[in-house]
């Protein structure tokens, strides 16, 4: 994982655990011009050790970060130890919500003001969103089946989600999984700011996500990449692999509704987690911890809230929910990938991670939103929400793993 | 000032991310220093913008070596 609040998995979960925002001031480019200027950067990343200069020029900053994520996961696994591994058995379903907007600006700069011809011959394979799936195939000669969804916000969950289904309707045993995501760029950081939507609090950075507090005044956009790999359970038994949890249910759903917002009442993310439940053959009250979208966006927050007392009824107010784009920001493809790592560690670790800036909850915010600092809470399963732009929603269900 | 040879060198080692030492005039861009396709369009186009000229894409193709792109520089510019 690449995060705003850690290079890797440990330092961000540490971070989150400790209530920290990764929030600043965007220093990639000039954005003295701009009504938001505050963003969640990937900070003090020497890519050397990950990637060779040659290889790093010809890739869009999006693709870095989901390569480094990969290998790091890759790395964790234990996958490369493993002599038996069939590598055809191996897939990888990694995307990205926007892709390679820094490398398209440079790229139709330079056409404007020098001609066709001085197009990269690389502006294709260096920007379009399959080139992490396809690069980490290349990497890591993974032969198993190859795709990248970009379904905007929801991207890493349901790449993730994906993924969980390939293996099990046997497609594949093994599957990296996730996204990732470099839209802080100038024309990025102007285009969800001409939406108007995100926060203009720029004298406060790290106040400035403040998911259901009255104060809120929309997201700020981040960059990252979260990717895990899922492995079908008997496998990653017979190899002796460390389980951080188990994937026990995927739902999606589609709002209908709107291009950026959702309905009011949050019926297409209520359909979303009650989609998930089933296909986990859960009880709603079995659930204890929801990783909300919870983006700190005006009607985004409140939806979700009603979303979640009409699937859960009188048990909402028994569950836990945060948000940890309090501190992270909204990584948009990487969200649901980075947030999916949040709730594995927490039904691992029984740590509840906080949503800071909650200082005042807005009308109706009244569930246990884990306000400020974390919290050890036994629990076994956790829900993770992303809903993107289009309307199209996706839930992740986890569970601890317990041998 | 730079001779050419030592400007070529320079761009080939920038673009093809090899080593000085590995670069000699005979080094073919594709056999000897690991240039695919697209490397060799950009490596031209790395030296259209040093040299401030155009090559013709028909030209271009003829460039194989460190040596064909200095003679080819050193007769058109």
């Amino acid at each position: 994982m690449l995060s705003p609040v850690g290079n890797d998995v440990k330092t961000s979960w540490e971070a989150v655990q400790a209530g920290r925002s990764g929030i600043g001031l965007i220093d990639r480019f000039d954005a003295s011009e701009y009504g938001t200027r505050i963003g969640g950067a990937v900070k003090d990343l020497d890519i050397s050790p990950w990637l060779s200069t040659k290889d790093a020029r010809k890739l869009d900053a999006f693709i870095h970060y989901g390569l480094i994520a990969a290998q790091q996961a890759v790395d964790d696994s234990g996958l490369e130890e493993f002599d038996a591994l069939d590598k055809e058995r191996v897939g990888i379903a990694i995307g990205s919500g926007i892709g390679g907007l820094e490398f398209i600006e440079k790229n139709v700069i330079q056409m404007e003001k020098a001609g066709p011809r001085k197009v990269s011959p690389f502006f294709v394979p260096a920007s379009v969103i399959n080139m992490i799936s396809g690069n980490a195939g290349i990497r890591f000669g993974y032969k198993g089946p190859n795709i990248a969804i970009v379904t905007a916000c929801t991207t890493g969950t349901h790449n993730i989600g994906y993924a969980a289904r390939t293996i099990a309707y046997g497609d594949a045993e093994v599957m990296l999984a996730g996204g990732a995501e470099m839209a802080t760029t100038r024309s990025g950081v102007a285009a969800f700011s001409s939406a108007r939507a995100l926060s203009t609090r720029n004298d406060e950075p790290q106040k400035a996500s403040r998911p259901w507090d009255r104060e809120r005044d929309g997201f700020v956009l981040s960059d990252g990449a979260g990717v895990v790999v899922l492995e079908e359970l008997e496998h990653a038994r017979a190899r002796g692999a460390t389980i951080y949890g188990e994937v026990i249910g995927f739902g999606m759903s589609d709002d209908a509704h709107h291009i950026t917002a959702p309905p009011a009442d949050g019926e297409g993310a209520a359909r979303s987690m009650k989609n998930a439940i089933r296909d986990a053959g859960l009880a709603p009250d079995e659930v204890d911890y929801i990783n909300a979208h919870g983006t700190s966006t005006q009607v985004g927050d409140v939806a979700e809230v009603a979303a979640v007392k009409s699937v859960f009824g009188s048990h909402a107010s028994g569950l836990a929910m945060s948000s940890t784009k309090s501190m992270t920001g909204h990584l948009l493809g990487a969200a649901g990938a980075v947030e999916a790592i949040f709730s594995v560690l927490a039904v691992r670790d029984g740590i509840l991670p906080p949503t800071i800036n909650l200082d005042n909850p807005d009308d109706g915010c009244d569930l246990d939103f884990v306000p400020h600092t974390a919290r050890a809470a036994d629990i076994k399963v956790a829900l993770s929400n992303s809903f993107g732009f289009g309307g199209t929603n996706g839930t992740l269900i986890f569970r601890r793993y317990e041998g | 000032m730079s001779t050419v040879e030592e400007r070529v060198k320079k761009i080939v080692c920038e673009q093809l991310g090899v080593k000085e030492s590995e670069v000699q005039n005979t080094s073919s861009f594709v056999e000897d220093l690991g240039a695919d396709s697209l490397d060799t369009v950009e490596l031209v186009m790395a030296l259209e913008e040093e040299f401030e000229t155009e090559i013709p894409d028909e030209e271009a193709e003829k460039l194989g070596s460190v040596q064909d792109a200095i003679d080819y520089i050193v007769a058109h510019t």
